[in-house]
């Protein structure tokens, strides 16, 4: 019971992560109708350039960590967005009239450009950092099994949950929610009706690189390692998040993340950790097959 | 009327496109991104120290340069924007080159297979052609076996390795314990297992098995994404293709995980071994014994099983089953509504493709004597789509110069390895940009009517055009 409580705030915690990259497919495929298969990538140059910036804040003489960790996290939103909105730019806006291929093979062949420029920017070697923030809450202790809440689990889900919140506020209550949902629905409609469709979904890939930096930011945190090939497992496990939630489903996203994430730690824990990954893909195709939308997502209909 | 954020035409009020004004703020603003998206991961550069900590030093002398060369390069992109007039489209090969190119295809082929034909004999001293030439090979025969299931059905697979791998690692196993068989006996307990040792055959009886498992496993793939399209299928053969490849990472005792197999038996021209010993084929023939001799063999086996893979396409399109696969490319609700069963129709492209894909697998497992699951890595499988899309989703010849080109490409980076994925990751932007049919054309339907429409593979989306 103590080690599934255990298991249970660390899959918790992973799945939050998972949940923030999963966002980020599920808002694209939901306006753009593509996988943003980069995304992954994204995440992980997101936790590049949040390792980056906390060293050079450190090596500046700043000490308090809490406004540290802050300035990180802007800066990274800041850089990683402006990643996404290139991305967008350079490789799937110019696709937007091609065949349904196109945009995903791009988005292919600009994974693979993150992640190789990231391995030829900063090395193939893995990064470690040290623990930023420690101690934490001993729960409960039983039997000298001591179930442990770590101060940054804390900060990352309560990280997520302000997102989440703040995310969600954006997309019901504001123009620019507005705008995206209208795009969702039906693009030349809303361009008809003065929506900006190049500039809602430019800002769909911004905030979805943000939300990715965030996570990426997260990972390197609580894990303290980060390389450049990270990218592409979390990538697909957010992908399978997203697909298990019922993709264009914003907390069907986050639902499907922390499922993943539970499911990944569970089974590492009373399985075994070599095939967590086997069983993360196992369930991404037994999910397609018998609930192709997804938990929370709309049956899509088939036209002629 | 300009809408307020459009930037190109904002910027058409401003200053006229192809202005010294309009390029410079355009020139200045790349400049600008540039230099935000560069500055940390370009201008810092971290590293473990020696004691485990992070360790930092800037690089701004390749970030100026970076930033420079974005600059001058998005000044060089308007001037020839301009130049080109106000057509947006870009072709890298004209139009007119292109319908000479199909007028050539008749004669470029047969060329092109005498040419390979002769390669050994011309390059018999440069080790280095031969091996480059197998490696072409491969790729061409990947990307024909590829080409059924993609091109001609329509189905976007992006785990095709796994059936690569499954051949090379049905062979590899095969050949180094034997044929398992059951061997029945009055005495308990009644059946047993055996494992035959095929010495010098083994090639030659596997190379089918594992074909033939490779097919099984394409249908089993098949099976639960019968029903999937578009994207939702390319993600799970991608998922299919990762699962076979952690299995083989981690299941130890039977793979060797990630030290692989080593020692896998070498061919033989039909039983024959090409080893200096006095059976060998050299004693044989009374020559003197060479190495390259097995170089020359795997060439013209390698040659052979691409032929018969076209072959096997060209042939299998005039049947049914290849206007079935064409036409669930085409339309899959009009295939159902003709009567056309797409369940075996899209099982048997995956099939096909897969059985070739492990023949391709068994030639690359006796071809290196050493497997392990790093060669079967989502990046084979991303090449080989590359080299079907290039060559244009269809066209048999296309694929071959796709390959060609591709692996020449690649084989001209070998001294930048580590730039050799950026480079291939920002071609395959670019193609899609630029060309996304593929540089050498389409392929049109084996049948359509009298008047052609512009039904093609024009207007190929998986299998719901």
């Amino acid at each position: 019971m103590d080690y599934f409580a255990q298991q249970l705030i660390n899959g918790l915690v992973l799945g939050s992560i998972y949940g923030l990259i999963a966002i980020g497919y599920t808002m694209v495929y939901g306006i753009v109708g593509m996988i943003n298969f980069a995304h992954g990538d994204i995440f992980m140059i997101g936790g590049f350039i949040a390792l980056i910036a906390f060293l050079i804040l450190v090596s500046l003489g700043l000490t308090f960590v809490p406004v540290i960790l802050l300035l990180v996290l802007l800066v990274s939103m800041a850089v990683t967005a402006l990643y996404g909105w290139t991305v967008e730019r350079i490789a799937y806006r110019p696709l937007r009239q091609s065949f349904r291929l196109a945009p995903m093979l791009s988005a292919i062949g600009m994974s693979f450009v993150l992640s190789n420029y990231a391995q030829v920017a900063q090395g193939a070697r893995v990064k470690p950092v040290p623990p930023v923030i420690t101690g934490g809450y001993t729960l409960f202790e039983n039997d000298g099994f001591v179930v442990r809440l770590s101060n940054i689990q804390i900060i990352v889900v309560v990280t997520t949950v302000i997102l989440l919140a703040i995310f969600s506020w954006l997309v019901a209550r504001t123009r620019l929610g507005r705008d995206m949902r209208a795009c969702e629905q039906d693009q030349t409609m809303a361009a008809l009706l003065g929506v900006d469709v190049d500039r809602t979904i430019s800002m769909t890939f911004v905030i979805g690189a943000a939300l990715a930096a965030v996570a990426g930011m997260m990972y390197l945190l609580y894990y303290g390692v980060i390389d450049f090939f990270m990218g592409f497992i979390a990538g697909i496990k957010a992908f399978t998040a997203a697909v298990l939630g019922g993709i264009g489903s914003l907390p069907g996203a986050m639902l499907g993340g922390l499922l993943i994430g539970l499911i990944e730690t569970f089974w590492s824990a009373y399985f075994s950790s070599e095939y967590k990954d086997v069983a993360a893909f196992s369930i991404l195709i037994v999910v397609l097959i018998f609930l192709p939308t997804g938990l929370l997502g709309r049956p899509e209909v088939e036209k002629v | 009327m300009a809408r307020p954020t459009d930037t190109a035409r904002e910027s058409k009020a401003a200053a006229a496109p192809g202005s010294v004004a309009f390029i410079l703020k355009k020139s200045f603003i790349s400049a600008f991104v540039a230099l935000v998206l560069f500055s940390l991961m370009i201008g810092v550069r971290t590293e473990a120290g020696p004691a485990g900590q992070l360790i930092y030093w800037t690089r701004f002398g390749d970030l100026a340069a970076l930033v420079a060369a974005v600059f001058f390069g998005s000044i060089a992109i308007e001037l020839i924007r301009g130049w080109l007039g106000p057509s947006r489209r870009v072709s890298l090969v004209p139009e007119t080159l292109n319908s000479r190119l199909s007028g050539l295809q008749r004669f470029l082929a047969p060329a092109l297979l005498v040419f390979a034909l002769l390669v050994p004999v011309i390059f018999y001293e440069q080790r280095y052609m031969l091996d480059l030439g197998i490696l072409v090979l491969t790729y061409v025969m990947l990307g024909w076996g590829l080409n059924i299931v993609v091109g001609l059905a329509g189905l976007l697979d992006l785990g095709y390795v796994a059936f690569y791998a499954v051949g090379a690692y049905a062979y590899a196993l095969l050949a180094q314990n034997g044929l398992p068989f059951l061997e029945f006996s009055t005495a308990s307990p009644f059946v047993s297992i055996q494992f035959l040792d095929l010495g010098n055959w083994a090639f030659w009886v596997l190379l089918p098995i594992s074909g033939i498992l490779a097919a099984f496993w394409g249908m089993l793939l098949g099976f639960p994404v019968l029903r999937l399209k578009g994207d939702y299928l390319a993600i799970v053969t991608l998922a299919f293709g990762e699962i076979i490849r952690l299995v083989l990472l981690n299941w130890q005792n039977v793979t060797g995980g990630p030290n692989g197999i080593t020692g896998v038996p070498r061919p033989s021209l039909f039983g024959i071994p090409l080893t200096n010993t006095d059976d060998g084929l050299a004693a044989r023939l009374g020559i003197e014994f060479s190495a390259t001799h097995r170089v020359v063999l795997l060439f013209y086996l390698i040659l052979a099983l691409a032929l018969l893979t076209n072959w096997v396409t060209i042939r299998l399109r005039r049947l049914p089953i290849g206007r079935a696969w064409e036409a669930l490319r085409e339309d899959e609700v009009a295939c159902r509504s003709l009567g056309i069963n797409t369940t075996t129709t899209k099982l048997t492209a995956f099939a096909t493709g897969a059985m070739f894909g492990g023949f391709a697998g068994a030639f690359f497992a006796t071809r290196q004597g050493f497997i392990s699951p790093e060669s079967f890595t989502f990046q084979e499988s991303a090449l080989v789509l590359a080299i079907v899309v290039l060559g244009g989703m269809g066209s048999q010849l296309g694929v071959a110069l796709a390959a060609v080109a591709m692996i020449g490409g690649f084989e001209l980076f070998r001294g930048l390895e580590q730039f050799r994925m950026l480079v291939f990751g920002g071609a395959m932007v670019l193609l899609m940009i630029w060309r996304p049919r593929g540089l050498i054309g389409h392929r049109a339907p084996s049948v359509y009517l009298e008047k052609p429409t512009e039904i093609s593979s024009a207007m190929v989306k998986e299998g719901h055009g």
